[in-house]
């Protein structure tokens, strides 16, 4: 595999152009309205909102009554979603990356019986959606009793066929089978071989295919709004929706300042996590569609 | 460490061993139960039936049957699609575009745009539905910022025939980012003397898009096209979240994935939602495999 990184470039095609620049800042603006548009909201109080333009600040400037309201809100409900998100991240993302890593590696540098059949799998596994396996999964666990406990969450969470294969085509390359021959020949076990020289060597794959885990555990949404029904086991993104929909129906106590601030602190940490991660996931991602 | 140097072993031993199991054994476990147990058993229930009288029983084909005469089901069948056939080639013209613009080198700034337009894939749909629901609203939203500022009712992302644009809108912003970053990624293989080759033949800019960069993006663009057929078939997030704020306006029955929720949660129809379930599990693998199939053979001949 080439590092795409290190592809040169004609220097004759350096010089810049104005025309084509702003049009791509016109795409720039398109993305980052949304997202200045809950900055600027997450200042304003309910009343604020209704009687101020979108993307500027209201008269009030509410932002920290918003925030402790948000955290405070029914003895502070939205920090147990938030500790309710992490464990399924840290579990759910941690074990699919360890699970994916382990298997990617066995199927990259290992002949076995039953191989080529794994690998037919689990290449079918990464075409059928999430989605689509929601709710025949659904089905399953509430037969077992699973729904609403936290397994129901992280059990299906650890499955990441895209996550094995990225691994495969990954290690592929960047563990040399010599090496592994090598450390044979000295007496080194599978494991330890694995734990000490091949997972230094896959670090960058190992770290998009976290990221990537992490974001999908993270953002979750149908799995858990199926599987559970206690408020007190909800992830963030299941509990701002509830937050949400309680502006209409008979009983309506409409809380837009809190479901808004609420989506600020849900997508802070996930993207501030992407802008510092970015050299691992870019290199990964073109490990991915380099091969196919 | 005792290995410094690369040591050659005669590989004259192709023997099959059984230690590969040791690590993918723990994945494969937990695929058992995770993925194909539940397909299993949907299927096992879509061949029952719980009738009011006798119980639950065997039916063979007959919920399927029924899914190929369901009116509800071929309706939300078309919607998505339609929303396939219109979204899908606007988001990846859009991220070609915008890849191929990151890529030539002309752009001011163009690791800002890269980040910037990728940033909306970390933003969680539910995040993203409600920020481009309040917005789209007609009470707080930049919408009725926009009609008052023109006096007349100019926009209606909520009304009847606008609410697929409005929707096809959050799913744009959301994936452009991801597919632009597959193309780009993609671009950033090809090697630096095919351009040197091109540039001493004197080809033009358009030239080395049609005749160099689009043709080493086909890999990539089939990838992008099959993961975009799924999200099509797939839609539940933003419909479903959007529901809440044009409940009239999106029924019950407005994706397949809706439908088939609805059953189990509002009708308590297991039998007939799995049925639901796996035939459109079953539409989608089949389309993405004709893709793939179809995007290979263009790429050998």
């Amino acid at each position: 595999m080439t590092a795409p990184a290190l592809v040169r470039r004609p220097v004759r095609k350096d010089r810049k152009s104005v025309a084509l620049t702003i049009v791509m800042a016109l795409f720039l603006i398109y993305t980052l309205v949304p997202l200045l548009w809950l900055l600027f909201s997450s200042t304003k109080t309910q009343a604020g909102l209704f009687s101020s333009f979108g993307l500027w600040f209201a008269d009030d400037f509410s932002f920290f009554q918003n925030l402790v309201d948000t955290l405070t809100y029914r003895d502070g409900i939205f920090v147990r979603w938030l500790g309710n998100t992490l464990l399924y991240v840290v579990v759910g993302a941690g074990g699919a990356t360890l699970l994916a890593t382990l298997a990617g590696y066995g199927l990259a540098k290992f002949s076995f019986p039953g191989r080529r059949a794994v690998f037919a799998v689990v290449l079918g596994a990464i075409a059928v959606p999430g989605t689509a396996l929601a709710v025949p999964t659904f089905l399953m666990f509430s037969q077992l009793h699973l729904t609403n406990t936290p397994w129901a969450i992280i059990i299906p969470s650890l499955i990441s066929p895209f996550g094995l294969y990225l691994i495969w085509v990954y290690a592929v390359d960047a563990v040399p089978t010599e090496l592994l021959e090598a450390a044979r020949m000295d007496g080194a076990g599978e494991f330890r071989t694995f734990a000490t020289i091949s997972v230094r060597l896959l670090a960058p794959g190992i770290v998009t295919v976290l990221l990537f885990t992490v974001v999908a555990t993270w953002n979750n949404y149908f799995l858990p709004l199926i599987m559970l029904s206690k408020p007190e086991l909800y992830p963030l993104t299941v509990g701002l929706n509830q937050w949400n929909s309680q502006a209409t129906g008979v009983a309506a106590e409409p809380i837009y300042n809190l479901v808004i601030m609420g989506s600020l602190l849900t997508i802070v940490p996930i993207v501030v996590a992407f802008l510092f991660l970015q050299r691992f996931w870019q290199s990964g991602l073109s490990a991915g569609s380099v091969k196919q | 460490m005792t290995m410094t140097s690369m040591r050659v072993t005669p590989s004259v031993r192709p023997r099959r061993q059984w230690r590969g199991w040791l690590f993918v054994g723990p994945f494969s476990a937990v695929f058992l139960v995770a993925f194909i147990a539940p397909v299993v058993y949907a299927i096992y229930l879509s061949l029952f039936r719980n009738r009011l009288v006798g119980g639950n029983s065997f039916v063979g084909l007959e919920n399927y049957l029924q899914v190929f005469t369901d009116a509800q089901f071929w309706e939300s069948f078309a919607r998505v699609a339609l929303f396939l056939a219109v979204q899908v080639p606007i988001m990846l013209l859009l991220a070609l575009g915008a890849a191929l613009a990151i890529d030539s080198a002309r752009l001011y700034g163009a690791g800002i745009f890269r980040i910037v337009i990728f940033l909306p894939y970390a933003v969680p749909a539910v995040v993203a539905v409600l920020m481009w629901g309040f917005i789209y609203g007609n009470s707080f939203g930049l919408a009725a910022n926009l009609n008052d500022a023109v006096g007349f009712t100019l926009v209606t992302p909520f009304a009847r025939d606008w609410v697929l644009a409005s929707i096809g809108n959050i799913v744009t912003w959301e994936f452009v980012g991801y597919n632009m970053l597959i193309f780009y990624s993609a671009l950033r293989t090809i090697p630096a003397d095919l351009y040197e080759a091109a540039e001493l033949d004197g080809a033009g800019a358009l030239r080395v898009i049609t005749a160099i960069k689009v043709p080493a993006l086909r890999g990539a663009i089939v990838i992008a096209t099959i993961f975009s057929i799924i999200g099509s078939f797939q839609l539940f997030n933003e419909p479903n979240i959007l529901k809440t704020l044009a409940p009239n306006i999106i029924t019950s029955y407005f994706t397949p994935n809706m439908y088939a929720y609805n059953l189990s949660f509002a009708g308590q129809q297991y039998n007939y939602s799995a049925t639901v379930a796996i035939v459109m599990g079953v539409i989608t693998a089949v389309i993405a495999y004709v893709v793939q199939l179809r995007g290979s053979r263009a790429e050998t001949r």
